[in-house]
């Protein structure tokens, strides 16, 4: 594999952090390469002239979409709470919000 | 492929006719299909659940529907099978993961209930790469899919259960999603029609996010009319999501034979170098094939084309890492256990999620973050623009264009593993279509190298699928022996 130094192992480490994910030592590494030879082959944009070009985020022109406000089912909450990892009192339950996390 | 031998229906119009007009019974057609999945499903592993029994019982339905004289619809009696990313309603549903293994879901997605609605019979849901991630299905935490004609090849992904299923007469018809390629590449490796429509056109309510901007829901089938009549009963309008057009079903049936005489079919000449030489003399023949039949072969230029792999491999994460951020142990699938949230949600994600899921969420994480968010995810929409301006430039001159689908045929398993970007470079011809929201499919057309199967892909500018199906339909006829 050809090492690349596009990003630096710091870099991929912050990454992890913000997508929640743990890596290991070797993971990061692993990871630093990877991401920095895709980075590589990915550099083939830089040289486009996109001075003027609109950034397109999505095949059709996207306008919010309103409905009728009339009263339609929705998902039963038994059933979401039932496909949920812990619930309790109809509500989802979740270890301590505050407190131990650095 | 198919050993339903004798006389016995294997199209999905051949056993829908037969079963509405009581001459076979669906009972007869899904016992017939678990047979073969009998016979071939443990050399080939297309699915992650088989639905016998429902299938058995839903049969039964259509067959007492018949019975009495009801309408049982225009798929009545066709076995299905759905990639595991679509949802169904208190059935387990996987997306080939880990964090979602055992999750059953509580509604069903919309192609779900149009399906049913026609009647159709799901009887399996197939294996795919990790959230449709990958392009050969190895990347399942359930193991790999084999290509049925040849076991020890992939048969491409993330679609490869779906294709797999169709190719080796698991089930008539079958549903992929197809996010940069996911249903044109394992068509083309595994033989079968795969069809990606116009971004909108199928709702995608149900469907587990991979990116939003570019995923869409489409059909598998061995015959291009058989994709024809699945796509009419799964496409129109869907209040249930706010990016489904608003129109009716898709007509293109009608208008499968009308041929390609007047038709202008453009040749991309600045078409990105890679695809092997078994398939570009596929791809000339099938050039041949639609001058013979009267179309009118034009060159045109897409200059942007080349771009589209990085544009969507920036985009395509970055979407991805929004969307997978709902996998944090709360509200659904698994969770590892930890003593407050923060440890939770990233214990959960570091055991859920497969090495490749984790490399696109980081990826996309890093394109859209502050300080690279301009350089990279930002300027990868601007040459989405550019893309989609030099396509709306070549349908100037042409009506629709002809590449291939893959740049290979099947390869072994393994031998793209190590490499993430040898394994995103088979996505050279079918990531285009998906930035710009235009359809496209691919249609078998004869054998290369190893004596597997090559697929030729017919894009076509948005909504204009009937024109794309006639193409198809054409090449179907004309396959070389």
């Amino acid at each position: 594999m050809v090492v690349s130094d596009r990003i630096t192992p710091e870099a991929v480490a912050k990454v992890a952090k913000l997508a929640r994910l743990s890596l290991s030592d070797d993971e990061l590494q692993h990871a630093t390469h990877q991401l920095s030879d895709m980075l590589d082959h990915f550099a083939d944009i830089d040289a486009l002239d996109l001075d003027g070009v609109t950034p397109m985020t999505h095949p059709t022109p996207i306008a919010n979409v309103m409905r009728e406000d009339i009263e339609m089912d929705c998902l039963d909450r038994d059933e979401v709470l039932a496909a949920a990892p812990a619930a309790e009192d109809g509500r989802f339950r979740v270890p301590p919000i505050i407190g131990l996390d650095d | 492929m198919t050993a339903l031998n004798d006389s016995f229906p294997t199209t999905a119009i051949d056993i829908a006719w037969n079963v509405r007009n009581n001459v076979v019974r669906a009972t007869e057609v899904v016992e017939r299909h678990l047979a073969q999945i009998e016979r071939r499903e443990g050399d080939i592993h297309a699915f992650n659940l088989v639905l016998a029994d429902e299938a058995r019982a839903r049969a039964a339905e259509i067959d007492d529907a018949v019975a009495v004289g009801r309408d049982a619809g225009p798929l009545a009696g066709v076995p299905i099978a759905l990639k595991d990313n679509m949802c169904t309603r208190g059935i387990p549903t996987t997306c080939s993961s880990r964090i979602l293994d055992g999750w059953r879901p509580p509604y069903d997605a919309t192609v779900v209930t149009k399906l049913r609605e026609a009647g159709a019979i799901v009887i399996g849901k197939t294996n795919l790469d990790e959230f449709a991630m990958g392009s050969s299905t190895e990347n399942s935490a359930f193991g790999p899919t084999r290509n049925p004609h040849d076991t020890t090849r992939v048969p491409g992904g993330s679609s490869g259960g779906s294709a797999a299923a169709v190719a080796a007469g698991f089930a008539a018809l079958s549903l992929g999603s197809d996010t940069g390629g996911s249903i044109r590449q394992p068509a083309a490796l595994c033989g079968v029609v795969g069809v990606k429509p116009t971004y909108g056109a199928v709702s995608r309510y149900g469907l587990i996010a991979f990116a939003s901007s570019l995923d869409q829901i489409g059909p598998f089938s061995t015959t291009v009319a058989d994709a024809s009549l699945l796509l009419e009963s799964i496409s129109g309008h869907d209040p249930l999501d706010s990016t489904s057009i608003r129109q009716g079903p898709l007509d293109i049936t009608r208008q499968l034979d009308f041929g390609v005489a007047g038709l202008r079919v453009g040749r991309i000449t600045d078409l990105p170098e890679g695809a092997s030489p078994d398939v570009v003399e596929r791809l000339e023949q099938a050039f041949d094939a639609l001058r013979e039949a009267g179309a009118e072969i034009v060159d045109v230029e897409v200059p942007a084309f080349t771009y589209g792999l990085t544009a969507y491999y920036l985009i395509a994460p970055a979407e991805a890492s929004s969307n997978l951020a709902r996998y944090d142990g709360v509200r659904f699938g698994n969770r590892v256990e930890a003593p407050d949230t923060n440890a939770m949600y990233t214990a959960t994600r570091t055991d859920g999620f497969g090495a490749e899921v984790k490399r696109r969420i980081m990826l996309g994480t890093y394109a859209l973050s502050a300080g690279y968010y301009d350089a990279y995810y930002g300027r990868a929409l601007k040459v989405r623009h550019r893309i989609a301006d030099d396509f709306a430039r070549a349908y100037e001159r042409a009506d629709v264009l002809l590449t291939p689908a893959s740049p290979t045929v099947a390869f072994h398993l393994g031998d793209k593993t190590s490499d993430p970007m040898s394994m995103y470079l088979c996505d050279t011809y079918t990531i285009p279509s998906n930035l710009t929201g235009e359809p496209a499919m691919s249609v078998p057309f004869g054998t290369g190298d190893d004596g597997l199967p090559v697929g030729v892909q017919v894009l076509a500018p948005a909504l204009q699928e009937a024109m794309m199906f006639r193409t198809a339909a054409v090449l179907e006829q004309r396959v070389p022996r």
